[in-house]
Order: structure tokens, then sequence, then C-alpha cells
């Protein structure tokens, strides 16, 4: 406690645990599950979720319009045919990205700081994909034959079409959610039965016990969990990589300038990984402060991730460079050079630039420095530069490629409407609504693998 | 036997034999059994069929008779709901029209009447419905071709705002109480022999009418007849006067035509002869290899014009100016005294100095002219004064065209009078108080006609006024009696084309709303009171060709829809000698204002159809509006920039105005059109845009001075090509046309430079490879070919494909969001700056795509390819993802991102194309080579075992087009024409570089300049 005094901050390195001393297996316990099993609910947690309700009303109401009008009451038109729906869905699932990555292939690393993030870093993943997996079904013109795009036997003998990328993401963005919520849930399961035992009332130990599906910690138990928990890790790990990829596969598929690019889907991944992470410290900073998880969430952690939004970053800055070198490259006249110079310069300018602002010019500046990285108010304002940016990026390249493409005849503007801002901050309400029922009623921070932590840190000190 | 075992017991034949026997009449017999009759059988047909209503014949039981005559009781109350009709019945399978065929349609040939001026047609009926109308091949105004307003027309029929009902002071009255109240004001007006009674229509060419209306006067013989049309050609009429000493209609045949020079003339698109003069004019310019010979046309106007758009030499000049142009011309021509009085010998008259000061400009013409004599013709606008058309037959005169390449005609209308004078003369009279029954036919002078006679205000002191139009206008609102006019696709009728031949004009659908002809409210003045239309024409008829052959004649002017030989022989006529020397009006400085017809929605009388209203006007792309049309210098020199309003004020009158900055207008010089701020035109056209006629008044109708003045008010206006941030002066059109040209969109050259590299310096490219294995084609393999050489940029073929393929509109604000549905569009690109462009005009339909980018996207395969290369649309398979229209580099697809269909109202229904599908919301849609249409020749052709002919199949856009630009056909029978035209060294695909390898194909644009000009 007091680690994050922010004028005598000490250094921190490598040395610095990732859990502060004197944490038994018992006081790990009592301090996760109280919050959940113990504590009042807190004024502001009413007050998050007042604010989470009302934009999820916001929401309801959007989609009942959308669904009665259609999506014309988006700014969507032709030349512009995607929109915010197609923005905010790269941008969820690129958030969602950071979870699979600290759970799965942090843990495949060895690397032992994820264990107290990856709980809620997962039931981030979760949400944001379910966020983002509400999207491309709006954004249909019929979204009620949505299922038109999987494989199922009818008597039409009709097909999914299987050259289309967007078949493609209908695969990945399911197996994502589907491996997403099977790894949360399996790695929530010895938690649950600590919940069940610990819960003083019956509706609770009802319901804990019912999800802890009989576990009571034997050797057999914790054999067979940890196999499982390795597979899912193993199966998560590629998801990390493919997600994105298929994704970006969208674009770079297509012809239009601006899309048709082969950097997109290393690009798209590092991207998402720096929105996740960026996601995962703005949740982290809110969250050790007002549960008083700072034991549990040291300067360590937010050091270590923002190293990682460091790397990430100028990968993304890499990425965005060589764009811009191989429109130049292409020569004077060259419709990629056009493309970069109508973004550089064109109606959406003030956008380009900010987005440069927010995701290099901001952050790969400050990041270097061990003072910032470790002063919680200013990484936490960098992590909403951060995401902002990211958002902004998937708006230059859905909504700039499109508005002046080949056709000069058919150039034109997209001026989102209201109805595209309601689903947006809709979204974000049902991400709220979910996360904060998450963090009231299910362990924010795995316990189990704290409690392991603890042994492992009092092992390293007694030898 | 089996039979045995199943009745049970042995059957007695002896017994059988009796019963035989014993029956009188023939019996047929399914078995012994039946014969028998055995008590075993009855049973075994009671298992058998239980249901065997014969089962109930034996009684009815109490429950059964109680249920039956409940239901009898019910059922004989309902038919007590409907009188049943008097009249025998006789059943359609009797009646039925001679080669009827449920589902195949019907063609029959009829005209349509603009400004009087008949334009033949051909009417495609789906049973007893007309759905889609189509120019008349035997024609002369049409030859197959048609225009907006004619393609458009159908909407106008089944338009739900029409006048439905006969309206008497406000409330709904009924024809039987019109027709007993004007036979009692016959009767009184018959006592004052006529006196207080006037008549007001439209140009009457019809000659049934006319000889109607002269009846009428003969009995009423101080009643009067005037004739009003807002564009009206009495410009073209008092100059005839001036140079011939009588009216004489003059046609033009520009197919003989080397050098045209048009004086602020829109030939191809205004004017009754206008489809006509297209089809000729395009003919000089179609070129098939360096050896081909073309037109050379110059052209001065003040706003750019699609007339103006072909020109190979154009001047933008004020509309004033022209007359001094004309005058120099006509004096360098050698016609004496002719720019005696203009006094601007030299000329003044092109306004931005440097640009053509010191150019040989008007010597070169001369001199081209005068190589060209009997090849050649000069042609005056409709906005220019008399004095500028009599100049110009003088100068078509001494250059030899008479008799060549222009012919004097007796004027085609009944009875030529100068609208303006005789609306003014009514408006005298009414004044005068000598107006006292006012039948206004067919026109809407409330609105129309020029502000300084405030014509309303008169209108209210006639007595009795009664007023026949398709709509409760401004008009009706003033009047008494409303009746409901009868569409032209409703009635019968005649009318005469620019060269004065006749079509009798036959209904395709009885009038929807009861609705009345001209012909049938004059005939109660007539004393024929109760005879319709039909009465009318063919007596008149039968009363010219009273031979016993009249029925041949009927029947076969009705089938071809003109008369044969009706067209007027030329006339000699004589030039006064004295040209026109009355002084040319000074030279006045400062800004002028020029009215003119819309180009969609003519003088305000299309102003409710939604086609027109939508459809992207040519050079402008402005949609749902009118505006104030100024050149970019001018824009700067008033500090106002696109949207801006400003207040037009002229002979008292003002209007406030945006503007819009036009490339090409003439410097100091701002086009209104006309057509526009209608009080009462419906539900589409009410409200929308400003009254230009509120400038014009009977002395100045077209062109006047005007003081403009900034209003710090601005007015946001939309259209299909440019949706982008305004720029200030255009600078955004520019942009986009520098990279078109940068792109090789449109490529153009010049016939000197075509002749000595006739692929214009393009390699053919080489198709490049791809991922997938080419399609295998048997047979047919479609494709179009589009000559930018040709295409006027008339958007007949966007309203045309609009009708055929239930394409919706969807109203100013979608299309300022970038919505609009039309699936063929007219890209218009400047080249060479904004202030006098050259022009290029590309309808871009689907480019049916041999490696479509928009197939391989689709995540159900609602887009796939067809076995004859065809991209084809699967609207129900279709789940709304847009990426097809995304990847689509041609931007052609078009998505209903609202439901725009209107599934609801009534009228509409029947006036859909019931062969193709009307699309719902969420769907994708796009350009189909109008599938149902080759589909139902390749039907045809099948059933009659026979091979397709080149031309047999005509999309609608390829049919419509006055120019003959589209050409559409199978590019595997190398002799068919797309094939020889895709042949052409100047083919080109749009972005071949992204290896679409498009089947849609351009031919380059040419044009033919003087050599000796150098601008």
């Amino acid at each position: 406690m007091g680690a994050d005094g922010l004028q005598n901050t000490p250094p921190v390195g490598a040395n610095v645990p990732v859990l502060a001393p004197g944490h038994t297996y018992a006081t790990i316990t009592d301090k996760i599950s109280s919050i959940v099993l113990l504590q009042k609910t807190k004024r502001g947690w009413w007050g998050g979720f007042l604010v989470a309700l009302s934009l999820l009303g916001i929401l309801h109401i959007a989609i009942g319009y959308l669904l009665t009008v259609g999506v014309g009451i988006w700014g969507i038109n032709i030349p512009v045919g995607w929109g915010f729906a197609i923005v905010n869905f790269v941008w969820w699932i690129g958030i969602g990205h950071a979870g699979t990555l600290i759970s799965a292939f942090l843990l495949l690393m060895r690397q032992a700081w994820r264990q107290s993030i990856n709980r809620f870093a997962e039931a981030m993943t979760l949400f944001a994909v379910a966020c983002a997996g509400m999207f491309p079904l709006l954004h249909m013109g019929r979204p009620w034959l949505f299922f038109w795009m999987m494989p199922y036997p009818d008597t039409m003998g009709t097909w999914p079409q299987f050259r289309s990328p967007l078949v493609w993401d209908v695969f990945a963005v399911s197996t994502y959610g589907t491996i997403s919520l099977l790894f949360w849930f399996v790695g929530l399961i010895p938690d649950l039965a600590t919940l069940r035992d610990r819960a003083k009332d019956r509706v609770s130990r009802f319901i804990y016990g019912g999800l802890a599906m009989g576990w009571r910690g034997s050797a057999m138990h914790w054999h067979r969990y940890e196999m499982a928990y390795l597979l899912l890790a193993g199966l998560a790990t590629p998801l990390v990589v493919s997600v994105h990829t298929v994704v970006s596969f969208d674009f770079t598929l297509g012809v239009i300038p601006g899309w048709h690019s082969t950097i997109f889907p290393p690009y798209f991944v590092a991207g998402a990984i720096y929105s996740g992470f960026a996601m995962v410290v703005t949740l982290a900073i809110p969250l050790r402060k007002f549960y008083g998880l700072e034991a549990f969430l040291t300067l360590r952690h937010l050091d270590n991730m923002a190293k990682i939004l460091l790397t990430t970053g100028l990968i993304v800055a890499y990425g965005y460079a060589m764009e811009i070198f191989m429109a130049f490259f292409s020569g004077p006249n060259t419709y990629d050079h056009y493309m970069m110079l109508n973004r550089m310069t064109g109606a959406y300018a003030p956008v380009y630039w900010s987005l440069i602002l927010c995701n290099i010019a901001i952050p790969l500046t400050t990041l270097w420095f061990a003072r910032i990285r470790r002063n919680v108010a200013a990484l936490f304002a960098i992590s909403l530069v951060i995401q902002t940016g990211m958002w902004l990026e998937r708006f230059i390249i859905v909504v700039t490629s499109l508005h002046h493409d080949f056709m000069p005849s058919s150039w034109a503007m997209y001026y989102p409407t209201k109805w595209d801002w309601a689903v947006y901050m809709g979204t974000i309400g049902l991400f709220l609504f979910l996360f904060l029922l998450f963090i009231r009623f299910l362990p924010m921070i795995s316990i189990f693998e704290m409690r392991g932590l603890a042994h492992e840190l009092k092992e390293k000190e007694g030898k | 036997m089996q039979r045995k075992s199943k009745v049970g017991k042995p059957l007695d034949l002896v017994q059988i034999q009796a019963k035989l026997e014993q029956s009188a009449e023939k019996r047929v017999w399914r078995g012994l059994e039946e014969l028998a009759g055995t008590p075993d059988y009855r049973d075994f047909l009671a298992t058998e069929f239980p249901h065997d209503p014969r089962a109930d014949q034996q009684g009815v039981s109490r429950r059964n008779m109680l249920k039956l005559m409940g239901a009898s009781a019910a059922l004989a109350g309902l038919t007590a709901c409907t009188k049943l009709p008097d009249a025998k019945i006789v059943p359609y399978a009797q009646q039925q029209p001679e080669n009827f065929v449920p589902g195949k349609p019907l063609f029959y040939a009829t005209a349509m009447p603009l400004a009087g001026y008949a334009t033949g047609l051909l009417v495609e009926s789906h049973m007893g419905r007309p759905t889609k109308v189509e120019g008349n091949p035997s024609h002369p105004a049409s030859l197959g071709a048609a225009n907006v307003m004619a393609q458009a027309s159908v909407l106008g029929l089944y338009d739900p705002d029409r006048a439905q009902v006969v309206i008497y002071r406000g409330r709904i009255g009924d024809w039987s109480k019109f027709l007993t109240a004007m036979e009692q004001r016959r009767a009184e007006l018959l006592d004052a022999k006529g006196a207080g009674l006037r008549i007001l229509t439209g140009m009457v060419t019809s000659p049934a009418l006319g000889d109607q209306i002269k009846s009428v006067l003969a009995q009423f013989p101080q009643a009067k007849w005037h004739q009003y049309e807002p564009c009206n050609r009495d410009t073209v009429c008092e100059g005839a006067k001036l140079a011939f000493g009588e009216y004489v209609n003059t046609v033009y045949h520009f197919d003989q035509a080397d050098v045209i020079v048009s004086l602020d003339a829109d030939f191809l698109s205004t004017g009754p002869g206008a489809v006509r003069y297209a089809r000729d004019f395009a003919n000089k310019r179609r070129i098939t290899g360096p050896e081909s010979t073309m037109n050379r046309l110059y052209v001065v106007e003040s706003t750019l014009t699609s007339t103006g758009a072909m020109a190979d030499h154009r001047q933008p000049m004020r509309a004033r100016d022209v007359e001094a142009f004309a005058r120099d011309l006509a004096a360098e021509l050698g016609i004496k005294g002719s720019n005696a009085g203009s006094g601007v010998a030299g000329g003044n008259y092109f306004p931005p100095p440097g640009l053509v000061a010191g150019s040989n400009w008007l010597t070169a013409l001369v001199r081209d002219l005068q190589k060209h004599r009997g090849a050649s013709i000069v042609i005056a606008g409709e906005q220019q004064p008399p004095e500028v058309h009599a100049l110009a037959h003088a100068m078509n005169d001494i250059l030899g065209n008479v008799g060549k390449t222009v012919d004097y005609i007796a004027p085609v209308e009944a009875n030529p009078v100068n609208a303006a004078e005789s609306i003014k003369e009514l408006v005298t009279d009414i004044q005068a108080g000598h107006v006292d029954t006012l039948f206004i036919l067919g026109v809407n002078p409330v609105y129309d006609a020029p502000a300084d006679l405030h014509f309303a205000d008169h209108l209210l002191k006639v007595r009795t006024r009664v007023h026949l139009s398709l709509y409760e206008d401004e008009t009706a609102e003033l009047c008494h009696w409303h009746v409901p006019e009868a569409h032209f696709l409703e009635s019968w009728g005649d009318a005469r084309a620019f060269d004065g031949t006749v079509s009798i004009t036959q209904p395709l659908i009885a009038p929807l709303y009861d609705g009345k002809s001209a012909l049938e409210i004059l005939a109660v003045l007539d004393g024929h009171a109760g005879s319709t239309s039909h009465d009318v024409i063919r007596g008149y008829w039968q009363r010219q060709k009273p031979g016993a052959d009249f029925e041949q004649f009927w029947q076969t002017s009705l089938n071809n829809g003109v008369v044969a030989d009706s067209a007027l022989t030329p006339k000699a006529v004589k030039l006064t000698t004295s040209v026109p020397t009355t002084a040319a009006k000074a030279n006045a400085g400062g800004m002028e204002i020029v009215l003119r017809p819309d180009p969609s929605v003519g003088d305000g009388s299309f102003a409710n159809n939604s086609w027109l209203q939508e459809v992207p006007k040519p050079i402008t792309k402005l949609t749902w509006d009118n505006a104030a049309l100024v050149s970019p210098a001018t824009s700067r020199k008033l500090g106002v920039i696109n949207g801006d309003v400003v207040k037009l004020s002229s002979n008292g009158q003002s209007v406030e105005a945006p503007i819009w900055i036009t490339p090409g207008q003439a410097d100091d010089s701002l086009t209104l059109h006309l057509g526009y701020g209608r009080r009462r035109a419906g539900h589409v056209g009410t409200g929308i845009g400003f009254n230009a006629y509120l400038l014009s008044t009977t002395g100045n109708p077209w062109i006047s001075s005007a003081a403009v003045e900034k209003t710090g008010k601005t007015y946001q206006l939309v259209t299909t090509q440019h949706h982008h941030i305004m720029g200030k002066e255009g600078e955004e059109r520019e942009e986009e046309s520098v990279a078109a040209l940068q792109r090789k969109l449109v490529r153009g050259a010049t016939l000197e430079e075509f002749r000595k590299d006739p692929a214009l310096g393009e390699e053919n490219e080489e198709n490049g490879p791809s991922m997938y294995p080419p399609f295998p084609y048997k047979g047919n393999s479609w494709g179009m070919s589009i000559d930018l050489n040709s295409c006027i940029g008339c958007n007949a073929c966007i309203v045309a494909c609009q009708s055929e393929n239930n394409i919706p509109v969807v109203g100013k604000d979608q299309v300022r969001r970038g919505r609009e549905m039309q699936w063929i569009r007219i890209d218009t690109y400047f080249e060479g700056g904004l202030e006098n462009p050259g022009i290029y005009n590309q309808a871009v339909p689907c480019m049916h795509c041999e490696n479509a980018p928009c197939e391989y996207v689709c995540p159900v395969g609602a887009t796939v390819h067809s076995p004859e290369g065809l991209n084809e649309m699967i609207y129900n398979r279709c789940v709304g993802t847009r990426y097809c229209s995304n990847n689509c580099p041609y931007k052609v697809r078009r998505f209903n991102f609202e439901l725009w269909s209107d599934f609801t109202t009534p009228s509409l229904k029947p006036m859909r194309n019931p062969d193709v599908t009307v699309r719902t919301r969420g769907v994708m849609e796009k350009c189909t080579y109008c599938i149902q249409r080759i589909n139902r020749v390749k039907i045809a052709a099948e059933k009659e075992d026979r091979e397709l002919q080149d031309g047999e199949i005509l999309t609608a856009c390829q049919q419509t087009c006055p120019a003959q630009a589209i050409v559409f056909g199978n590019i595997h029978d190398k002799d068919s024409r797309v094939a020889k035209m895709k042949a052409q060294p100047r083919n080109y695909g749009l972005l071949e570089d992204l290896n679409t390898r498009p089947r849609t194909t351009y031919l380059a644009k040419l044009r033919n300049p003087n050599p000796e000009i150098k601008e």
C-alpha cells in the first residue's frame, strides 16, 4: 500500500515485486472475495451503473429505431457504405485483443505479472467482443437475415460465399467469442468455488455453487484444470493474431486505395493490442484506486503495460510510415498517392492529424520516460488518448478511403448522424454495464492465481 | 375372386341381368356389384368413401337443416350489399383484345403533346395498364427516341396528386351538374352572340381541336380564342414575320449540315424537334475510322446548355450581346446593313478580353460557313429577340442553305398567334369588363403568365371561370369550376409534330379519375354536350377522309401513330429585301438575367413529377431546385458563393434565388430556370425553388437587366455529383475534373489527332492475371458501348431506366446525403478551367465487369456472374452488407438505406413494370442491362426456334437515347454493332488498370475544331 505515492516513487524494475509484500493466502482471499461478498455496494459503483444504464437505454432506443427505419438513420451513403458501425466494430474487437494476449500469450510465456490483471482483462475481452459483435449485425440492411452468412443446410441449396472476407469474419469473431468465454469461465471455476464456500446466504451459495460445477479442489481437479487451461491458452494464442488479421482482410481484399495494402494484418494486430492494453490501463487504474487493490495491481504492472503500449505503438507508427512511404513511392498521379494526399490535406485532414497526435505524437514521446510510465494520472490520460487515436485510425481507414476513391464523380462526404453517435455511446454503456456487474458479482482478480503467486514468492524468499 | 371376397356373397348374375333389362335408360356401370345393388355393396361404398355426398340423400338431419338454413340466410344477406349491374355480363374471355396474352406486354402508338407539339410514342401496356413510354420509330419527331418529359409522363398519369373530381366553388361537384350549368350558360351566351366568352388554351396544333374551336367561334361570333404558352415560340414566329413577312415554321436538316452556328439555341434539348435534331446531329458525328468526317458546331450562348457542351467552338456571351454578334456575323457574310444599328462592329461581345480578343474567331467562322454553302445551318434560340431570328434566316439564305439544310413550312399551329400578345389582349379585355365567361383549358396562367399582367388579380373579375387541368393548381384555386383533365395517355386527341406530321393519339387506359379533355369541354359549347373526345376526333377525321376507306385509314393511322403523308411540304418563301435594321438595343452594361425553361420540369407543368425533380439537371447536376446560375468570375465580382441567396430585382419585381456557380456561364449573366416556386403543384412540387416567372414581363419575356443584391441568407442546394463541402468557386468541380482526366476516365482528342493516331496514344491493355479461372461462355456474351462523341447528356436514359426498372425516388434530403437511386448517371467533367471549359458527359451504368470486385466480397452470394457475362443481383438473397458497393470502383451500385419504394399508394401500383421486382429496404440494386428485356426476347426467339438478331434486344437507356450513343448486344458476335464499336481504336474501358475488364466500354470523345482558330 502507498506504493503509488507520486512524490517519493521508488524505482520500479524487475526487482519490484508484482505482489506487495506481507500478503498470505488468507489475506489475498479475504481481500478479493470481500469485494464481492462482504463490502456494501459502493456509491461510486451505483453512480457508474446509473451512467451505464442510461447509455444502455440510449442503445435500446437507437437499435429500436434502427430496426424500424433502417440503416438510413446513419450517415452512410454511396460511396461511403460503411461508417461508424464498422469503425466501432474494429475498435471494440481490437480492444478485446489485450485480454486474450494477457491471459493466453503471457501465460504461455510464464509472465507472473499477468496474474493480477488477467481476470478483468479477460472480462473486458468478452464484453468488448459482445459490443463488437453487435455492429456487423446491426449494420446489415436486413439484420434479421444474419444467419444467411452461416453455413447451414437449407432446402434452397444456398450457401455462404466463402471468398468473402465477411464470411471469414463470422467464423473468426464467433470462434474468438466462444474461446474467450470458455477461457474466462474455466479460469473462474476455482474462484467460484471459493465464493461458494465463503458465501453467507443461501442464494449466493446456490448460484456460486452451481457455477462452480462441483469444484472441490482435489489434486485430480487441479491436474485436469491445469491441463484444460493450458490447452485453451494454446488455442487462444493464435487467435490473438488471427482475428484481427481476418478483420484487416475486410479491407485489404478490397480494391479501394487505402484498403488494398499488405501491411494491414500485422499493423492491425499491433493496433489491436495497442488499444487493448490502453483499455486495460484505463480500467486498472480506477479499479485499484476504488477497491484499494494497489497491493495486487502494483506500479510494476502499470509500468509493464506502458512498455507494451510503447512497443505496439512503435509497430503502429511503423505501419503508418510504411503506408505513407508506399503511397509516395508509387509515384505521383497514382491512386494511392492521391489517397494519402487526401488524407493529409483533404476534408478529413483534421481527423488524420488528430490520429497522428493521439497515436504517435503523444504516447510515443512520453512513454519512454519511467517517470511518466509510473505516474498513474498521466498513464490514465495517455491510455484514453490512445483509445481515441485508435478509434480515429479506424475512421480514417474506413471513411477517408471510401469518400474519395476511383470515380471523382462519386466523391462525397460522410457525416455521422446523432444515431451513429447514439449506437456508439450505447455500446460503451453496454460495456460499462457488463463490466460493473462483473466487478460486483465476480472476483475481479484471480484469487487462486494470486495465492499461487504468493506461494511462488515465498518459495523464492525461502531459498 | 377379389370382388367376391370383398362383398362377401357370390353374385347372382341372373338377377343382375334382369335389373339391366328393367332399367329403361342406358346405364354405365362400374362393376357387377353396383348393378346388383346389394346391401353389401352399399356397405362397401360407405366404408370406402365415408364422405360420399350421396350418403346424405336419404334425408337431412335436423341439425344439418339448421346449419344449412343459417348459412343460406347469411349468404343471402351478403348479396344484398351490392346491387347487381343491370347490364348483361360478357365474359372477359370473349372480349379479350386481340393478341392479348397475360404476362406479355402490348405496345400502342400514341403521341405526347409538349407545349402543343407532338412527339410520337409507343407505350408499353401490361394487362391494360400503361407502364413504360418509348419513342415511336415511325414518327419523325421521335425516330424511336423520347426525351425526359415523355419518359416521365407515365408517372404523371398515375400521380396520386392529380385532380380527381369536378370542383364547383371549392366543393366537390360533378360532371352532370357541370354539363347542366354549361348548357344554361351556353343558351345565355348564344343570345349574346358570344359576347363576353373567352377561351384560353395552350398552343394548339391539334387539327380537330382547332376545327372545333373554329366551330364554336362561328356560333359565338363575339367570342375570342386566346392561346398562351409560358415557354412559347413568339420570337421564332416574329422573327419569321420579320424575315419573310409571314409566319413560317423552320425545319432544319442537321443530318445535311457540316457547319452549324447556334446563336444561343439549345436545339439539341429544347424546342419541338429537339429529339429528332439530336439524332440527326449525332449521325453527323459518328466516327468509325480515320476516314470518317464530322460536322462542326459553333455555339455562342449565355448558359452552358447540352448543345453548348457538344460545341467544337463555344463562346460564353451575355444573351443580350448575341444580337450584336449575329449582326456582325451577318455583315461579314455579306448581308448589307445588318450591323448598321449595332455600332459594335468588331464586337465587344466576347466578354473576357484576353480569352478571345484579337482572335480570329469571327473571320474563321465566316470562312468556314462560306466553305460550306448549302451544307451549313445558322439557328437562333427561342430566348433571342426576333431580329436575331430574322438575321439567321437571312444568313441561311445567303449561304444557300434554304431547300438543303433548312426548309420552311406553313405553320403547324392551328392558329398561330403571339402568345404574349394574346394573353395581354385577354387581360386588357378583362380590365375593360368585356369578359364574362372564361374557359381556361389545360394551362395555368395564374402561375406562369408574365408578372406585369397580374393575371390573378384580373382573373377574379370574370363572372364565370372554368378551368380544366391535370392538377388543382394555382389557376384552379381561383376558378369557379374546375374539371379534372384527362392525361394524354387517357384520352383521344391529335397533334402535329414540328414538321407538321399529324398523330392521332389514342388512350392507353380509361381515365383514372373520370378526367375530361378540352375536346369534351368545348363539345358542350359546340352544342354537342356529352360527346366524347373519341366522337370528336373520329368525327373530324371522318370529315377529312370521307371515302369508303376511312376505317382502313383510321386503323392504319392509329397503328402507326402517324397520319401518312401529313408532314407539311416545304414552302417557297421570299426574304423581305430589308433585313432588320432597327437599331439594336443599347448594349447595356450591368447584370442581365436570362430565363429559360427548366431542363427537367420545363415550364413548371411537370413540377409534381418526382422522377423529373430528382433527375440531376445537365451540367449543374442540381436536383429538386432551381438556382441563379453565375460564372465563377461573376461570383467573385458579386462576392457570393454557392448557396448564397441573392435578391434579383427587375422591372419592379424581385425574387430571392440561391447562387450556383456554373462553369461556362457568361460573365455578368444570371440564368434562372422556370418551373419552380409552385404554390399548388402537389405534394412533390409545391414550395420548392423560386418562381422565376415573377421576373418575366410581356415586353422582356426572357432577357432583362437586373439588380443583384446579397441578402446574407444561405440556402442548401443539392446535387448528385459534387457531394462535397461546397467550394468557393467550384474548386471541387475542378479537382474532380482534373482527377478524372488524369485517370483517363474520359478521353478525348481532336479529329485531327484521331486521324493521326486512332488509338489516341493508348495501348490496349492486355487482360491481367486473375486468381480465378475464366468464365466459360457459350452463345451470348453481353456488352455495351457508349459513344462519348454522341452523348448530349440529356438525361433521357436516366428517367427511362427509372421507369423500366421501378427505381424509387428518395427526395432532396436523401440526395443531399448521397443516396440517389438512379441506376445510370451522367457524369460531367470540365476540361480547361471553369471559364469556358470543354465538357465531357459520360453515362455510367453498371460495367458488368468480367473480374467483378463486387462478386467475390458478397458473403451470401447475392451478386453473381451469369452464364452470359452479366453481373446479376439477387435481391431476395441480399442481406445488405454494402461491401459490394464499397468495393465497386465505379460506384454504380445503389442501396435502399430505407424503405423508399412506395408499396402503399394504390395509384402507383399499376405503374410498375411487372417484370421487375420492387425492391424493399436493406437491399442493394444496380443496372442489370435490363435483364427482363433480354429474357423476353430470348424466350420469344427460343419459341420460334431461331437465333437472336443483333439489335433485337434494346436496353431501356439505349432505346430512348435520342443520339443513339448507347449500343448493347452480343460481343461474341463479331458482326454485331456493339462488337464493331468495341473494335474501334478509340474504344476504352474505365479504370482498365484495375483488371476488372468491364463489359461497358466507351468511345473517346472527338472534337472537330476549326484549324484556323487559335484559341
